[in-house]
């Protein structure tokens, strides 16, 4: 456990205590934090891919051609850019959107339990024109793809 | 309070299609409002959907999912008429539950 | 000085059409985009909490008389709410009066639920953290003409009356830039970058936009009126502020809502 990790257990206590348990794998995608228990401040606290990763539990990520980002290339507002995200993975576990410019990457991380399509749709907020990433743990591995999204926010009136 | 969620679940195919709209101002925390004071954080942290009290999705949430959230995603082993469940949690414990029957 | 003025907006105007006339396959793509962008996000339109927000308080017992909104007649008779919207603004015998969607659920509020127009006027719009029954009922009552051919009679003299004056505001020019709503609506294909100026003299413009509003503005996060809509023109026009409820918002809408007939309704939409 790193330094970094210590001080969050040390700092927020029982819910990071809970986040950190289920990061390390401790829990079943689905059990805990399905219950609305915990929320992963480790994983939300990170700025680039790699400590995403990390607090999400994994070692490192490979990119994946089976990973698929559906969204506009231009959204005309940031505040509301839509995403659908899905997996040919066998077994994903989890899905997770992540805007490489946003001040914390991490926007959101989906466990998919058996029985549920590896895909989900949701809107993000994107600060400016960014790389997003679709971050898929399947089979306890972590895999990844990108995509270029622009924002323009264009336009007068409100 | 918070007000209701808006749900819909629908079979498409063999699949139950659940589509969610929340209201929720997912403040991040960064803005200011008109005087120059921070406006602080305020976000739907986690969201679960059971159907037969199984989950079927579970997702933990920043500050950057969008006001308002929408949410779409599809599970087998749903059958017309039974019930869809969603609960979320907010940063501050606001949480709320709704119900739809899928159709 | 106005004439200097005008030219000067013209010249703006005429750039920022030019800037689009001169679209080149990047632009033309950036716009399909865009055409994407707006329909993956009708799929999910956050307009639909205000909706169901709005009919719960259709429905709720309010004001000092506690009564519901349930036997308001919004055109087509009390209590019937599927297709009003396309009847209004209408003029109403029980306040002899052309009233538009607003002004009628204010004289209803008034009427059965007891409370003063200034009550009932007071929050006309949302805002951040900020929820108002008024951008509720508005959504939810829009949302029953979904589907529908708009069809404003304009036939009693006080309709035909209101219609003739929102055409003059139409055409009143003033402020500091000296424009009308026709300077920036009164021409096919203008662009301000990638926002279209509809020409609302030109009839598919027209019923396009009317029949587009209230939308859901991803921008601000709130259901906007057509009344609003109305309100941040008439601002970015540097006009006074447009009253709501007023007789000349009324007969604005009247304008352009008769000018509409004939198109399909299809809101709360959701736009930028
Ligand atoms: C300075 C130019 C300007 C003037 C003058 C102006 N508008 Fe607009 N109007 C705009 C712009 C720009 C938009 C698009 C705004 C957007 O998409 O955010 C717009 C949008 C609209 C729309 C909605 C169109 C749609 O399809 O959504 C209506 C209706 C409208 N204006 C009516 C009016 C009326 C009535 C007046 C006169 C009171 C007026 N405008 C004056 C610039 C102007």
């Amino acid at each position: 456990m790193n330094s970094r990790r210590r001080q969050v257990l040390q700092g927020t206590g029982g819910m990071a205590v809970m986040g950190l348990a289920v990061a390390a794998g401790l829990f079943k995608p689905g059990s805990a934090w399905a219950q609305g228990a915990a929320w992963n401040k480790a994983a939300f606290d990170t700025r680039n891919m790699n400590d995403t990763v990390k607090a999400l539990g994994g070692a490192g990520a490979t990119e994946s051609k089976d990973i698929v980002i559906n969204s506009p290339d231009i959204a005309e507002n940031g505040a509301v850019v839509p995403f659908t995200i899905s997996s040919k993975l066998p077994k994903t576990q989890q899905i997770a959107l992540l805007v490489e410019k946003n001040p914390n990457m991490l926007v959101a991380n989906f466990s998919i339990p058996d029985g549920t399509e590896a895909g989900v749709t949701t809107r993000a907020k994107m600060g400016q024109t960014s790389n997003v990433v679709a971050l898929v743990k399947a089979d306890g591995k972590f895999y990844y793809t990108t995509k270029e999204v622009k924002v323009t926010l264009g336009g007068c009136g409100g | 309070m918070a007000d209701p969620m808006k749900i819909r679940a629908a079979m498409s195919g063999d699949k139950v299609e659940v589509k969610i709209l929340m209201s929720h101002e997912m403040e991040t925390g960064q803005r200011k409002d008109a005087k120059g004071a921070a406006i602080p954080a305020h976000f739907i942290q986690t969201v679960s959907a059971t159907h037969n009290g199984k989950v079927v999705l579970a997702a933990e949430w920043g500050p950057a999912v969008s006001k308002n959230p929408f949410l779409s995603f599809k599970f087998t082993g749903g059958k017309p008429g039974e019930k869809v469940s969603v609960t979320w949690v907010d940063n501050k414990g606001d949480k709320r539950t709704d119900e739809a029957t899928i159709s | 000085m106005r004439k200097t003025w005008e030219k000067a907006a013209r010249a703006a105007l005429a750039a920022a059409a030019l800037a689009a006339t001169g679209v080149g396959a990047q632009q033309k793509s950036a716009i399909e985009e865009i055409e994407r962008y707006r329909a993956a996000l009708g799929d999910g339109n956050p307009a639909e909490l205000w909706e169901a927000r709005g009919d719960a308080i259709w429905k709720e017992k309010r004001g000092p008389k506690n009564a519901s909104l349930e036997q308001c007649d919004l055109g087509l008779g009390p209590g019937i709410v599927r297709g009003a919207y396309t009847v209004l603004p209408k003029y109403f015998a029980d306040t002899n009066k052309v009233e538009d969607l607003e002004s009628r659920l204010v004289s209803c509020m008034v009427m059965l639920q007891g409370f003063t127009p200034e009550q009932a006027k007071k929050d006309p719009y949302g805002g951040p953290g900020k929820k108002v029954a008024m951008d509720a009922l508005v959504a939810f009552v829009t949302s029953e003409s979904r589907g529908l051919p708009m069809k404003v009679a304009g036939t009693h003299p006080k309709e035909v009356e209101a219609y003739d004056l929102g055409r003059q505001i139409f055409f009143h020019r003033g402020g500091p830039y000296d424009f009308s709503c026709a300077t920036c609506h009164g021409v096919n294909n203008q662009r301000i970058r990638l926002q279209d100026l509809p020409n609302l003299l030109n009839p598919r413009d027209a019923k396009k936009a009317y029949t587009s509003w209230p939308a859901y503005r991803v921008s601000q996060g709130e259901v906007r009126s057509f009344q609003w809509r109305l309100l941040d023109c008439f601002r970015q026009q540097r006009f006074p502020e447009l009253e709501f409820t007023s007789p000349a918002s009324i007969a604005l809408t009247m304008f352009l809502a008769k000018n509409s007939n004939g198109g399909t309704f299809d809101a709360p939409a959701i736009k930028r």
